[in-house]
């Protein structure tokens, strides 16, 4: 029987007391190093986040080849710009058009392409919306502000434990003499998670 | 080519500035520190092969099922609060961090007095000179 951790919870004391006492522990017993803990932390405030995902998506958006290749073999791709690590060992783009629409989500827990987007916001790992963008995902997106026309198909992309999807949003019309760099600028978390269009600025 | 200065661009890249707080997309990446505390504990544990990443997944999306299935009244969702369940039973599982280890601990760290941030493995004033 797994131990109950429930009820091993003392009344009162809080994540944080217990988180503390956690790394305290695991410091004693040399499970982990406090310089390896503080450098992922870091990283992950700071140096990784949509900022990547947002230089992939202009990339494509200004180079077919690289776009082709970004289709077909999304974490080499990826990869080639310096955008590697853990949760971005499988990674899928997919490509919204005129006609279809994607949008990404973790049914089970919180999968997540992290060396593109960084970790998730709260609410892609909300209940809400891990269980609503599947059984009605145009009223989901509708909310977000992205109405799709009747002709626009949605494809809902379920993360599994393997696969972490990116999606390519659509350039916006009026952004042709936009270079690479601005057109990174653009781009936005909820664009490549699917939930909202890039606008034009 | 210029960038606007006044118009900062939406993806600053000076994000390790001292006044940059960490942000994504203008939400705090972990909203209290110990949320922080516990990802980064998680993957130095990973990372040195302590634990698997696919083995605390699996115990995480339990969690979060088991939250699910039976929210305690009035409480909201926490994410890093299933984080942290699961990253004790993954322990607890792996015999490195018994979840009772755990919680002596951490209650002995709820009775110290307000102000102090160390543990008194040792006593006060009794080898003071008067």
């Amino acid at each position: 029987m797994t131990a109950n951790i429930e009820e091993s919870v003392e009344p009162g004391i809080e994540p944080a007391l217990r988180a503390e006492a956690l790394e305290s522990l695991l410091l004693e017993r040399g499970l982990i190093d406090r310089k390896t803990v503080d450098t992922f932390i870091q990283t992950y405030e700071t140096a990784v986040g949509p900022m990547n995902g947002a230089k992939v998506v202009a990339k494509a958006w200004t180079d077919p080849e690289y776009k082709r290749w970004l289709l077909e073999d999304g974490s080499a791709a990826i990869g080639s710009l310096g955008f590697k690590g853990p949760q971005g060992e499988h990674m899928v783009v997919v490509e919204n058009t005129s006609t279809v629409h994607n949008v990404v989500v973790c049914t089970l827990c919180s999968c997540y392409p992290w060396p593109v987007l960084g970790l998730p916001p709260s609410w892609y790992k909300d209940p809400a919306y891990r269980s609503r963008v599947v059984k009605e995902p145009r009223a989901v997106l509708a909310e977000w502000g992205t109405e799709l026309g009747p002709d626009v198909e949605v494809r809902v992309h379920d993360s599994s434990s393997e696969v972490r999807y990116l999606v390519l949003p659509e350039r916006p019309v009026g952004t042709e003499s936009m270079s690479e760099e601005d057109l990174a600028g653009l781009v936005t978390r909820d664009a490549m998670v699917g939930v909202r269009r890039v606008s034009a600025p | 080519m210029t960038l606007p200065i006044v118009a900062a661009p939406t993806l600053d890249l000076d994000v390790e500035g001292p006044a940059a707080p960490p942000r994504s997309n203008g939400e705090l990446v972990f909203a209290e520190p110990w949320e922080g505390r516990v990802f980064g504990l998680t993957m130095a544990l990973v990372h040195g092969g302590r634990i698997s990443y696919e083995t605390f997944r699996t115990s995480l999306i339990e969690r979060i099922a088991a939250w699910e299935a039976a929210a305690p009244p009035g409480e909201g969702f926490s994410y890093y609060r299933c984080w942290l369940q699961a990253l004790e039973q993954v322990l607890a599982g792996a015999g490195l961090v018994g979840p009772d280890q755990v919680t002596e601990r951490s209650a002995a760290y709820a009775r110290r007095p307000v102000g102090h941030d160390h543990r008194h493995d040792h006593e006060h004033g009794h080898d003071h000179v008067d």
